[in-house]
């Protein structure tokens, strides 16, 4: 099959960028996106020119590496499916693609596609973990978790990190991200000692990162690789609201100690 | 060069914890003097770090991706083995480091494979209380599942995310540390020198990808984390980034690499479609509990399956494996279905294929059973083929999946270059010639949270270390040899890719020393090998330059190394005149085909020391002695 | 690291937490909750314009007017006009700060970008409150003060409604304010439950219907009173 891309290409953070189209002739539909891609930039780098640059590892949509909005959908049209799980078939034979990298001011662009997703492990860095050292840890059975709690705790962590609710909200709000990984800890018995400082803290450092606010538009669920649910959203408010009236007083003490 | 395990005395049970009486120990106050440098953040890499900052120790952690939560750890589905014997099934540290010996076909050491298994229960405790949300029961309590042929189930899993599970719960303990300011991360740095002060590893030269900078750093003690170098096939169940970079480079500078031809080929991966072909994706071998394997018994069969009789069938793991059938070890059935592609059986546009047919099993237990099972699965196949596993049989092929071999390194996970330590899937340790399902996210935890942060304290105890600066000679010498090397990738000027070369490479390193390896096959790869190198470094083609990110770049740089570890298997593989798990030397197998070790003569880990360019490796062996358990011959029949 | 923190109310430790997003998404949720539970009184009060006049020969409605500029002296309404006030003001602030800081989130836009999940409703929030904003100027001058009335009596308030809206043009922007609120109410109801975190998987329709009927009722309730006056309906 034929297609034809429109790509956004930038040089750097600091250069301006602009779309460049190309024209890819060999495309077989058994191919994935990114192996589509691949022979794009193959021809790119014979002819001398500058291949599209565009994150990827696993190539099986568990990393999260890959970061691209396809025709005005992160990850592209198909439901529940990365960019690298993406198959040519799933577009019309002559098809004309549009490629653009995640936009969000809390995701400055490194080069063409790739983008700077450190903010997300800051985000992390700010509570989304439990306190426990190595060696410190009772036996595995001694705390029984109950099964509907485990799955739900599984489907929140089921999260790839990819951005790409980021990419779809609205708003560029990363309420999504950071309310899966509250939300798996706080159904957990390991996470409750933590719970209140660690969504009091991980919200602070998602508003100081620059992400939009969450109008509860629900575009991030859709755009959601792992279909992480709005309910944690929901969950994460809850516990927050909980969380500032509990300890208002100390907000401000836990935050800077979680931040330092 | 001389290889001493430092194997503790006394009995297999009590070694680990009367050495670690043994080992010096760095006193807390004086842990915060101490740098490490961990390279890799994967499972291996990141409990590592995390664990030896929680102990005080100054750590700066390096990874390629742009987080280290995306290690290729993140991949790994079946789930990680522990002695827990929760299911009181009979299982025990000892069975489950019998188990894990004798899959690793008598070439791996008792004593470490015994502290792996000790310690494996540990690992479960620790990333259960970091929120690891395993699989349950509706008690509350831990579920198990038996893995990769076990006979007791003692796999731990998480869904099909096992690996991601595991790596979130290390890169969140990692993470804290960098919050507190105890460690300091360097995403999107690639090491690409090891620097070494008079015979010490005192640090690394990077690479910022982002802006291009070559930077050195220096530390009192080196950790190479840097995972498999499986993607030498070009075409594997890798991660595209894996690569075997840092382990070349540490090779160079006179680390022992030990048994470099001990690669794994994992039977249920979904087939090649086509030479644009970038990675395979693995399949849960656990398919095979259900699935039926089988080709067309005539050649050039092109019929659709479902049309084909059933007496114009060859099941063939069935016919050979009678008591095992579909469920025989990883290594025969991915040779079984080399064998029948070659014979011209093989199935799919590409004939590089087996069916992998579910009709019977729907047949007699219902499609929503199936569906239960395995229905994410089908649907990730279907993603990927179009083809619906349901109605039509699927179609499988082997993959390279896994690298026993790695970095010689002794009981202190310490290798040759004193200082340098390798943990994880990049040191040879504990899988001997084969790896058991669910055995290397276990070693890769057992390796970083239990037993590198204890035996490092005893290098930093006891090690006399002179200070080294950024302006000492030997760094800049490093600094100048990374500058030369990208300049010269860079302006070689040729008009190949290197995907093209890499893709070459790959498709050479599996015919020749893949499923199954002769002397003449070899011989003729260590032909061809070298003029492909030389093509590399004339005709290569790198777009831009070393200031910014540069993805051809870097690609370039690995796979010029792959060349030259490629080149190291062939000659390993060579020289071990035996067969023994992954490694299948066609001459030396019994009569129905079952790898035939040769105790006598082999009975040892081959470990090679880099001589110089021009020069061939020196191949110095370390003998495995078995005090513990006696050499049997596998047998599946 | 660069955090453009952009710091909105206060950044003294003992309120910061007011200026977290969720804080203010709080703050509108609240708000908007009083607004709505006075949209839904105001309109019950209003619908009595259909009653005829009582006994004493004084309409229902003017009655009902009377009684609340009467109680507590006089004091109540403007307690609650004080408390109206304020919950838009603090609506309105939140609504500002919030849609400030989600425009400087994407400083560079998408070439192209489909919907998937977001409604008309949610994606319009932020022009159909400032409608319901005008649409409350006109109408305080229109029926509380009268500047903009043909014919405003004091007090006379089923004599201001009837002959207020049966004018095309007044009629006609009430019709239309009151789909802007309904709208607005649509998304508003169910986005207030997500942010008040009252959500359940097991009752997300139960949300939507919420949102629905209710929004329905105030656009249906309220709407019918214009038409009425246009139609001449409206017992005079
Ligand atoms: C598809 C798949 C499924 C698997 N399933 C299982 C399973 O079910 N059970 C099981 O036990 N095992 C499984 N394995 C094997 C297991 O996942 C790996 O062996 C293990 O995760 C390796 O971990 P590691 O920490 O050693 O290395 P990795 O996780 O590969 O991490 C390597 C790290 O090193 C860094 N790095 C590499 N080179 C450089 C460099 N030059 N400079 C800087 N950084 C560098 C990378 O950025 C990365 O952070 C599976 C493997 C695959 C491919
Ligand atoms: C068709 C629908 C409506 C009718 C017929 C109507 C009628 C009236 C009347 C007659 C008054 C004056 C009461 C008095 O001065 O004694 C009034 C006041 C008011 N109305 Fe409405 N109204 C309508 C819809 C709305 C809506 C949708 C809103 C808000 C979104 C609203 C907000 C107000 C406010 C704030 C006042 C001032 C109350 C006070 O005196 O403090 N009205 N309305
Ligand atoms: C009677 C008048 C109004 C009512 C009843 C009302 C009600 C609501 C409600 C219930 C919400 C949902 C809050 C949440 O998301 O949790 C909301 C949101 C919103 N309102 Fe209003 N509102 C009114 C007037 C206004 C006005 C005058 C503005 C103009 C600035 C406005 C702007 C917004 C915006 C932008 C939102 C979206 C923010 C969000 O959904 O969180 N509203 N409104
Ligand atoms: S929530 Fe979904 S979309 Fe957002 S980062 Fe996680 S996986 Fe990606
Ligand atoms: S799309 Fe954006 S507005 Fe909220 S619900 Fe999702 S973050
Ligand atoms: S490349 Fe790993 S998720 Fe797409």
């Amino acid at each position: 099959m034929k297609i034809k891309l429109n790509v956004w290409r930038q040089r750097s953070r600091a250069e301006a960028g602009s779309f460049e189209s190309y024209a890819a002739d060999d495309v077989s539909e058994d191919m994935s996106f990114l192996e589509m891609l691949d022979v794009v930039n193959e021809r790119l780098t014979t002819e001398g020119k500058d291949p599209i640059a565009f994150d990827h590892d696993c190539r099986e949509g568990i990393c999260g590496s890959c970061s691209i909005v396809i025709d005005g959908r992160p990850h592209g049209p198909k439901d529940r499916t990365t960019a690298c799980q993406l198959h040519m078939r799933s577009f019309p034979d002559g098809a004309e693609i549009t490629l653009e990298p995640w936009r969000a001011g809390a995701f400055p662009i490194v080069k063409d596609l790739v983008v700077d997703r450190s903010a997300f492990d800051r985000i992390i860095q700010a509570g989304g973990f439990v306190s426990v050292p190595t060696g410190s840890a009772v036996d595995g059975n001694a705390l029984p978790i109950e099964k509907e709690n485990a799955d739900l705790a599984m489907d929140a962590a089921a999260c790839i990190g990819c951005g790409a609710c980021v990419a779809a909200c609205p708003n560029a709000s990363a309420m999504l991200f950071t309310s899966a990984k509250i939300s798996q800890l706080a159904l957990l018995p390991q996470g409750q000692p933590e719970r209140w400082r660690r969504v009091l803290s991980m919200v602070e450092t998602m508003d100081e990162e620059g992400f939009g606010s969450c109008t509860n538009h629900g575009e991030c669920m859709a755009a959601c690789p792992k279909s992480i649910s709005l309910d944690n959203i929901a969950r994460m408010n809850r516990d927050w609201m909980r969380a500032a009236l509990r300890s208002g007083r100390r907000a401000g003490s836990t935050t800077e100690s979680a931040a330092d | 060069m001389k290889l001493d395990p430092t194997i503790p005395a006394g009995p297999l049970e009590t070694k680990w914890d009367r050495h670690q009486l043994e080992m010096k120990l760095v006193s807390p106050a004086n842990k915060r003097k101490y740098r490490v440098i961990v390279v890799g953040t994967g499972l291996a890499g990141a409990s590592a770090a995390a664990t030896m900052a929680e102990s005080g120790y100054q750590v700066s952690a390096y990874c390629f991706q742009d987080s280290p939560r995306r290690a290729h750890s993140i991949a790994a589905q079946g789930g990680i083995n522990a002695a827990k014997n929760y299911q009181n099934d009979g299982d025990s540290v000892y069975r489950l480091f019998y188990d894990t010996i004798k899959g690793g076909d008598f070439r791996a050491r008792e004593a470490n494979v015994y502290r792996l298994a000790q310690t494996s229960m540990k690992i479960i405790d620790q990333c259960v209380a970091q929120g690891v949300p395993f699989a349950r029961e509706y008690g509350g309590v831990l579920a198990n599942r038996s893995f990769g042929g076990a006979q007791v189930s003692r796999t731990f899993y998480a869904r099909g995310q096992t690996g991601q599970q595991l790596l979130l719960g290390a890169y969140s303990a990692l993470q804290r540390m960098v919050g507190l300011g105890r460690v300091r991360m360097f995403a999107r740095h690639e090491m690409l020198e090891l620097i070494v002060v008079n015979g010490v590893a005192r640090g690394i030269v990077t690479r910022d990808l982002v802006s291009g900078e070559v930077r050195s750093h220096v530390a009192d003690a080196v950790v190479l984390a840097t995972g498999g170098y499986g993607n030498v096939f070009y075409l594997s169940t890798n991660a595209k980034g894996c690569n075997t970079t840092a382990n070349w480079r540490a090779y160079k500078h006179g680390a022992a690499f030990a048994n470099p031809c001990f690669t794994q080929i994992h039977p249920t991966c979904i087939p090649v479609s086509g030479d644009y072909q970038s990675k395979l994706t693995l399949m849960s071998e656990s398919l095979r509990n259900d699935g039926r394997i089988w080709v067309p018994k005539q050649q050039g069969d092109k019929r659709q399956p479902q049309t084909i009789p059933e007496d114009e069938r060859d099941y063939y793991l069935e016919r050979k494996y009678p008591s095992y059938g579909n469920l025989a070890p990883r290594d025969i059935a991915s040779r079984a279905a080399k064998e029948a592609c070659d014979s011209g059986r093989g199935v799919g546009r590409t004939g590089l294929g087996v069916y992998l047919d579910f009709a019977s099993a729907i047949e007699r237990l219902g499609e929503p059973v199936i569906r239960e099972r395995y229905g994410n699965l089908f649907e990730m196949y279907e993603r990927i083929t179009a083809e619906n596993p349901y109605t039509t049989p699927m179609r499988i092929f082997p993959a390279t999946h896994y690298t026993m071999g790695g970095l010689w390194v002794d009981y202190n996970l310490m290798s040759t270059i004193p200082g340098l330590h390798v943990i994880g899937e990049a040191n040879f340790s504990d899988h001997g010639a084969n790896r058991l399902g669910a055995s290397a996210l276990m070693q890769g935890l057992a390796d970083g949270y239990f037993i590198l942060p204890h035996t490092i304290g005893h290098w930093l105890a006891t090690a006399k270390l002179e200070d080294v600066t950024t302006d000492h000679p030997a760094v800049k010498a490093a600094e100048a040899a990374v500058a030369a090397r990208t300049q010269r990738l860079l302006s070689i000027g040729g008009k190949r890719t290197a995907a093209s070369f890499h893709r070459e490479l790959g498709q050479i390193i599996w015919d020749e020393c893949g499923l199954a390896r002769n002397a003449s096959g070899l011989k003729s790869a260590l032909e061809r090998l070298p003029k492909l190198r030389e093509e590399f470094w004339h005709d290569l083609n790198v777009p831009g330059d070393g200031a910014g990110l540069n993805q051809s770049l870097e690609r370039a740089g690995r796979v010029a190394d792959f060349l030259e570890l490629g080149e190291l298997m062939c000659l390993d593989a060579l020289k071990r005149e035996e067969s023994c798990g992954g490694h299948f030397r066609v001459e030396h197998q019994t009569e129905d085909g079952e790898a035939l070790r040769d105790d006598e003569r082999f009975c040892h880990v081959a470990a090679w020391e880099y001589a110089g360019d021009d020069r061939d490796p020196i191949r110095h062996t370390e003998p495995l002695r078995f005090d513990f358990v006696n050499l049997a011959q596998r047998s599946y029949k | 690291m660069e955090a453009p923190a952009r710091v909105t109310l206060t950044s003294t430790r003992i309120f910061r937490p007011l200026a977290s997003t969720i804080a203010l998404k709080v703050v509108m949720a609240v708000t908007g909750l009083v607004l709505f539970g006075f949209v839904i009184g105001h309109m019950i009060g209003n619908l009595q314009v259909y009653l005829p006049r009582g006994a004493d020969g004084v309409w229902a409605l003017d009655a009902y007017g009377k009684f609340l500029h009467e109680i507590g002296h006089g004091g109540a309404i403007w307690i609650a006009r004080a408390g109206l006030l304020a919950a838009l003001a603090m609506h309105i602030a939140a609504a500002w700060t919030l849609t400030r800081r989600s425009l400087d989130a994407r400083p560079v836009g998408y070439r192209q970008w489909k919907a998937k999940q977001s409604t008309y409703a949610s994606r319009t929030m932020r022009i159909s409150g400032p409608l319901i904003f005008l649409f409350v100027v006109y109408h305080l001058l229109h029926l509380t003060i009268g500047s903009v009335h043909p014919d405003y009596i004091q007090l006379g308030v089923h004599h201001n409604v009837t002959t207020g809206l049966a004018q095309p043009l007044a009629g006609g922007v009430y019709v239309i304010a009151m789909l802007g609120l309904g709208i607005h109410l649509y998304h508003g109801i169910w986005s207030l439950m997500q942010t008040l975190g009252l959500a359940h998987p097991r009752h997300e329709r139960l949300r939507r219907a919420i949102a629905a009927v209710s929004s329905a009722l105030v656009v249906l309730g309220n709407v019918s009173i214009p038409i009425a006056a246009l139609c001449g309906w409206l017992p005079v």
